[in-house]
């Protein structure tokens, strides 16, 4: 089982943000609520031609 | 006849209309509707700022150039105001937020603002939000929650709450708001207002604070289908401060609201959209749906076969598939985008964040770089099962929200015996059509003694014009009617 509290502690140093111990509860209930809804998109199967198309015009 | 009365139901094409005519002068429709915001706002909390002074004096330009016999543009003298996140020249740019309000004024207007004004529409003000869009409630701390109109114990929806409740409250006649994964279409819905989410990228956002680049779109708030014809139209064309406006031509939609609906394939959305609802907003669609079959029959046009049988309402259905996992694959995209766009404040003054927006800001900002793009990717794989029902269909109906407006302050409804939380579960229909960019038009179902719902109208990419037709064939018939209160 994942340590989401340790995942969050860990990445939020990582990139320079530090977490109010005020804020730290919200933000691992809402962090485990994008757990749960990024695996519908995770556990899809999509072939490799498939890609991402973000709007970049050199 | 009393201006006043005649100005908070009139659309504003007949506003327009009657400046034109010199039945009454730009001045006084601008007064008549900053007399109502004065008076009625107090109750619903739509505006955060208001202009009368520039008002005022834009509505005295509209006049002399009448005096002058100059044409004065087709919103000569309509007063209408904008979602806090629309750069207006002069004015702080709020984003719904404390942060902002530590900016420099802006410079000028966003494109929106600029073509609507440059066409004699009258900004008095800007309209309460959610804080950086990033909501469906409008239950801003900083600035107070917006009020339903129609019931001000309850939400007016979100994120452009204030966009919706002004034009239902009849303060003014036309607003714009913003629309990342329904932030104009539930708002609409819950307020009983038409609301225009156009193709993603057909109008400009520059000039506008953004939330989510990939799904970010604009679009108008009013009480009549020739009101947002005309909006549309006026808004469209490319834009290069705007990297994502397309550069197709325009089409301009207002000349073509009385063709009519003969031989358009129309369905009813099944499946995740008949799921997770109250029945009334299934309801709502099956009226539009009768309503549309009837109108075919009357028309001796026998209602084109969809891939399946006639039985919602006398349309055939389609299924739309994985949408829960188009709603998901928008909630990730949202959060990394917002939060990378906030990123700065959030490290240096997250306190100042409004506590509904900042903790899920917070957790957007440690989403592994392999979701966000797996999310992109499958935004793909979406867009293209949709492009293949559009090869079937021309229109497809869906419900706008699952429920009606809730109260303030209510966190969770029961919907089909299970407890969920209602700030996520108001985007339940609309969210999967963001994704992946498609125009989608909010009509308010006319219901007695009912508070307002709403049925999304989806098309095509582009084929907006086809999907106000549907709208004006639905509003002339009476089955859909933006509801304002009386004062």
């Amino acid at each position: 089982m994942m340590n989401i509290e340790e995942y969050v502690d860990r990445t939020a140093e990582l990139i320079n943000l530090s977490l109010n111990p005020e804020h730290r509860p919200g933000v691992v209930v809402n962090f485990e609520r994008i757990v749960a809804i990024a695996q519908l998109v995770t556990e899809f199967p999509l072939p490799p031609e498939v890609e991402a198309a973000p709007v970049f015009e050199p | 006849m009393n201006a006043d009365i005649f100005l908070d139901k009139a659309d504003a094409v007949a506003t327009a209309a009657a400046v034109k005519s010199g039945k009454i002068t730009a001045t006084a429709a601008v007064s008549a509707a900053l007399e109502r915001i004065a008076v009625a706002d107090r109750a619903f909390n739509c505006f955060t700022v208001v202009t009368p002074e520039t008002a005022l004096a834009d509505a005295e330009k509209i006049d002399n150039s009448i005096a002058n016999h100059e044409n004065p543009g087709p919103l000569a003298g309509v007063p209408f105001a904008v979602k806090n996140l629309f750069d207006i020249g002069g004015i702080t740019t709020l984003a719904g937020s404390k942060i902002n309000a530590d900016n420099h004024p802006a410079t000028r207007d966003a494109a929106a603002v600029a073509r609507l004004r440059q066409a004699g529409a009258v900004l008095v003000g800007t309209l309460n939000m959610d804080e950086y869009a990033y909501g469906f409630v409008t239950e801003n701390s900083h600035y107070g929650p917006t009020r339903n109109p129609h019931d001000p114990a309850r939400i007016a929806g979100g994120s452009s709450g204030g966009s919706a409740a002004a034009v239902a409250a009849g303060l003014v006649p036309i607003t714009l708001g913003s629309d990342t994964n329904g932030s104009i279409r539930v708002p609409a819905a819950l307020c009983g207002v038409f609301g225009f989410k156009p193709t993603y990228g057909r109008l400009s956002r520059a000039g506008t604070c953004l939330f989510s680049s990939s799904l970010d779109c604009v679009g108008p708030f009013g009480r009549s289908i020739r009101d947002i014809a005309m909006l549309y139209d006026i808004m469209q064309g490319p834009d290069a401060d705007d990297p994502v406006c397309t550069q197709r031509p325009p089409e301009l939609c207002l000349p073509q609201l009385d063709r009519g609906i003969a031989g358009l394939r129309i369905a009813v959305a099944d499946g995740y959209f008949a799921t997770g609802t109250q029945p009334e907003a299934l309801d709502a669609v099956e009226i539009v749906a009768q309503a549309l079959t009837n109108i075919l029959k009357c028309g001796k046009e026998t209602v084109k076969k969809t891939t399946n049988p006639p039985k919602i309402g006398g349309l055939g259905t389609v299924s739309i598939p994985e949408s829960d996992r188009a709603r998901a694959a928008a909630f990730v995209i949202t959060a990394c985008e917002g939060a990378n766009l906030h990123l700065d404040n959030l490290r240096s003054r997250p306190q100042d964040f409004d506590p509904a927006t900042r903790d899920r800001f917070l957790a957007g900002a440690l989403i592994p770089a392999a979701w966000y793009l797996q999310a992109q990717r499958f935004r793909q794989w979406y867009r293209d099962r949709i492009r293949e029902i559009f090869q079937q269909t021309d229109i497809i109906l869906a419900p706008a929200t699952p429920i009606a407006a809730p109260l303030i302050g209510v966190e969770k409804m029961v919907i089909a015996g299970q407890e969920i939380l209602v700030r996520p579960n108001l985007g339940r229909f609309t969210q999967p059509l963001s994704l992946i960019g498609l125009p989608v038009l909010c009509v308010p179902v006319k219901r007695t003694g009912a508070l307002p719902l709403g049925v999304q109208i989806i098309g095509a990419p582009y084929s907006e014009a086809v999907i106000l037709r549907v709208a004006a064939v639905l509003e002339s018939q009476g089955i859909v009617s933006a509801k304002s209160i009386d004062h």
